[in-house]
């Protein structure tokens, strides 16, 4: 079986750069631009455990789980 | 009707309030109005309706309001230091528009005052009482009968027109116990506030025609937002300059609009009086005997009646007024009511104050040794 | 943004107008996910919230929704279930509203027993009006009414609530946001008063005023400062210390205010109520 992938989307337009999504990814996904809001970096780490969607407060981050598998 | 029965003023309020269609009573037991508590306590649950003793009063107007929400007719009674912890609830009710009646039954203040003593001086607060330009009703009747018709009466307004109303007693009528007899006027007849239109679209805060926005109740379908802030029509905040001016222009401008309704005064012997009093509540009933007393001996007095005190009936009271050779304005206060009535009269007449603040009722005698000692 | 945000959310009210990195944002997340979870419907949902930050949570909720007065939000609601028990109530509070101002309405609802959940949004501080301590600001913090640090203790709601009688109180953090829902899912669940406290963070008003960097430096905190319920019984005392406990802290039957004054209204209907 193919290993899970993940499509990870930061809204930038309602993005308020708290850092909390790059604080908390466990294997760094994000990256930020030079708003110091949150940029999707290495989406080809995501293991899909969605911590940056259950904490964004702003709900910026949408992760989907790509179906190519 | 033709229905006789021995009434308290205070039991009155409750069976008018249940002719109106209340179903909710929350309130906190205070002196005197505590009897109407005691007697929602025994009526409401055979009915189907609730009955709460909360933990204070301001508590008690917040579960009002929130059962109004919902569509239940609600009410709460109190006196003067409750009265105040009630007034910033008030003004929520005023701003968000949402029905609810309060009886105040008024007692000796400032603070604690004299529980057990009437007065009057809450004239002013009961219009006043909390922050900000808002809308009110308030009405004072003057015997347990009216008592009976005039909290019916506050009920449907505060439905028809989205606003809290006061029924503004005082100890005396509060506890008195008197014949009443039923006629065919004292029928109270329910009136239901205004829901949404189907087929148009519905906007909480609308600019009706009447000035009067349809409300719809909590659970009904429209998933309403209601606040304190200054809303727009939607029910969300705004701070507009040109929308706040708009909406605080309709939510103030709503009573004046419909003043005719909402006014009443009563007159005895006003036509060819040339001394006339102006008093309501308890008051009234000393100055409805002066007029019955110094007519017998001749002498030309007539009384002026605000059954409504505000919106103050200006208009009937400037023309009841005209060409009179003196108006007096018997209060157990310092002086609220006479302030209006001088504003009214512009100084057409001369309009002399008769105070009494020593706890005690002003008697016939008190108002009679006063226009002779006058004349 | 998910299709859950766009089912619940009133989308045209967003972006909210919480601080960046604020809590409630992640709050108002897990809940409208514990509604999803309990699948009622928004039409028979009943939100209602006091004054401060929190207190705007009910303007972006697509349910019936009532942004009350400071402090007053559970006697609306109380209120609002008794005249319709229908609904489904939802009260949103402060750490102002609940530990101060409505102090008297929180443990009387405890009390009460009534049908409705109650969710505090403590962040130990007065957010909106600039950074005053509350009641539950911890000793030695710093406050714009507090430079020289606080000298008021602080309330542990949680055991407030349980000793004014309250059915159901749990505790969670901002930062345990799934183990959030699920306790609003069993608070709603719970018959009778459900209180749910949640430790929040402030990372404007508190935070840069208390040595936290960042909104993230907060949740940590959170994390590293809470123990779960099944845990907290073998950690050592003294390695408690500081630290707050989260999970399911009391759950009991205890009569319901609601169904209780209906059965009267029965009893008295029938004629069979017994009075003095």
């Amino acid at each position: 079986m193919a290993k899970k992938t993940f499509m990870v989307e930061v809204n930038r337009k309602t993005c308020k750069a708290c850092g909390i999504c790059i604080a908390f990814c466990p294997v760094s996904v994000f990256t930020t631009d030079h708003d110091d809001k949150a940029v999707v970096d290495k989406p080809e780490r995501c293991t899909g455990c969605r911590q940056c969607e259950l904490l964004c407060p702003d709900y910026c981050i949408r992760v989907e789980e790509n179906s190519n598998g | 009707m033709g229905e006789v029965k021995l009434l308290q003023g205070n039991e009155a309020c409750v069976f008018g309030a249940l002719a109106a269609g209340v179903r909710f009573f929350a309130g906190y037991p205070i002196t005197p109005s505590t009897e109407i508590a005691n007697i929602f306590a025994r009526e409401l649950p055979k009915i189907g309706g609730k009955f709460m003793q909360m933990e204070d009063e301001i508590a008690s107007i917040g579960a009002v309001i929130g059962a109004s929400c919902t569509g239940m007719k609600a009410i709460t009674a109190t006196s003067g230091p409750g009265f105040s912890l009630m007034q910033e609830n008030i003004g929520f009710a005023a701003e968000a528009e949402i029905p609810c009646v309060i009886i105040n039954v008024m007692r000796f203040g400032p603070s604690t005052g004299l529980p057990t003593h009437p007065s009057q001086a809450d004239f002013m607060q009961s219009r006043w009482g909390t922050h900000g330009d808002h809308p009110v009703i308030v009405i004072a009747p003057y015997t347990a009968r009216e008592a009976y018709r005039e909290t019916g009466r506050a009920v449907n307004f505060s439905e028809k027109y989205r606003v809290p109303v006061i029924i503004l007693m005082d100890e005396i009528l509060g506890h008195l116990r008197e014949r009443v007899e039923f006629k065919e006027e004292d029928i109270v007849k329910e009136v239901n506030r205004k829901g949404p239109e189907a087929g148009v679209p519905f906007f909480p805060y609308e600019h009706t025609d009447d000035w009067i926005p349809p409300f719809a109740n909590f659970g009904s379908g429209y998933r309403c937002h209601i606040t304190g802030l200054i809303h727009d029509r939607t029910g969300f905040p705004t701070n507009n300059p040109e929308i706040v001016d708009q909406v605080m222009r309709r939510m103030n401008g709503k009573i004046d609009k419909h003043i005719d309704e909402i006014c009443r005064i009563s007159t005895v012997d006003v036509e060819d009086a040339e001394i006339v009093i102006v008093a309501f509540g308890s008051v009234a009933r000393s100055a409805a005997e002066v007029v019955r007393i110094m007519r017998s001996m001749g002498k030309k007095i007539g009384l002026i009646r605000p059954v409504t005190l505000w919106p103050f009936p200006d208009r009937e009271i400037k023309k009841a007024a005209e060409g009179k050779k003196a108006i007096i304005v018997p209060e157990m206060n310092l002086g609220q009511m006479v302030r209006e009535v001088i504003r009214t009269i512009e100084g057409e007449t001369p309009v002399h104050p008769l105070n009494r603040i020593d706890g005690e009722l002003i008697t016939p005698r008190d108002i009679i040794d006063f226009i002779e000692e006058m004349e | 943004m998910g299709a859950i945000h766009e089912k619940y959310l009133r989308m045209d009210k967003l972006p909210h107008i919480w601080c960046p990195g604020c809590g409630n944002g992640i709050i108002m997340s897990s809940f409208i996910r514990a509604i999803e979870k309990l699948g009622y419907e928004k039409d028979e949902v009943a939100a209602v919230s006091g004054i401060g930050c929190s207190g705007r949570i009910t303007g972006y909720m697509d349910f019936n929704t009532l942004h009350t007065t400071h402090g007053r939000a559970l006697v609306f609601a109380t209120g609002i279930k008794m005249a319709n028990p229908g609904l489904k109530v939802f009260v949103f509070m402060g750490d102002g509203d609940a530990a101060a101002i409505g102090g008297n309405h929180l443990i009387h609802s405890c009390r009460r027993n009534i049908d409705i959940t109650a969710i505090i949004f403590n962040n130990h501080i007065y957010g909106m009006t600039g950074g005053q301590f509350s009641p539950t600001t911890f000793r030695n913090k710093y406050a714009t009414t507090a430079p020289y640090g606080t000298t008021d203790p602080d309330f542990d709601l949680v055991n407030l609530c349980i000793g004014a009688g309250a059915s159901y109180v749990a505790r969670s953090t901002s930062y345990h946001a799934k183990m959030l829902t699920d306790l609003f899912v069993a608070g709603a669940l719970h018959k009778g008063f459900a209180v749910i406290e949640v430790i929040t963070h402030c990372p404007v008003n508190f935070g840069r005023r208390n040595e936290f960097d960042t909104p993230a430096d907060m949740l940590r905190w959170q994390k590293d400062h809470a123990v779960r319920t099944a845990k907290a019984d073998m950690v050592p005392m003294e390695e408690m210390e500081g630290k707050f406990v989260i999970g399911e802290l009391i759950k009991k039957e205890k009569p319901e205010y609601v169904e209780e004054y209906d059965r009267l209204i029965e009893t008295v209907r029938k004629g069979d109520a017994h009075r003095e």
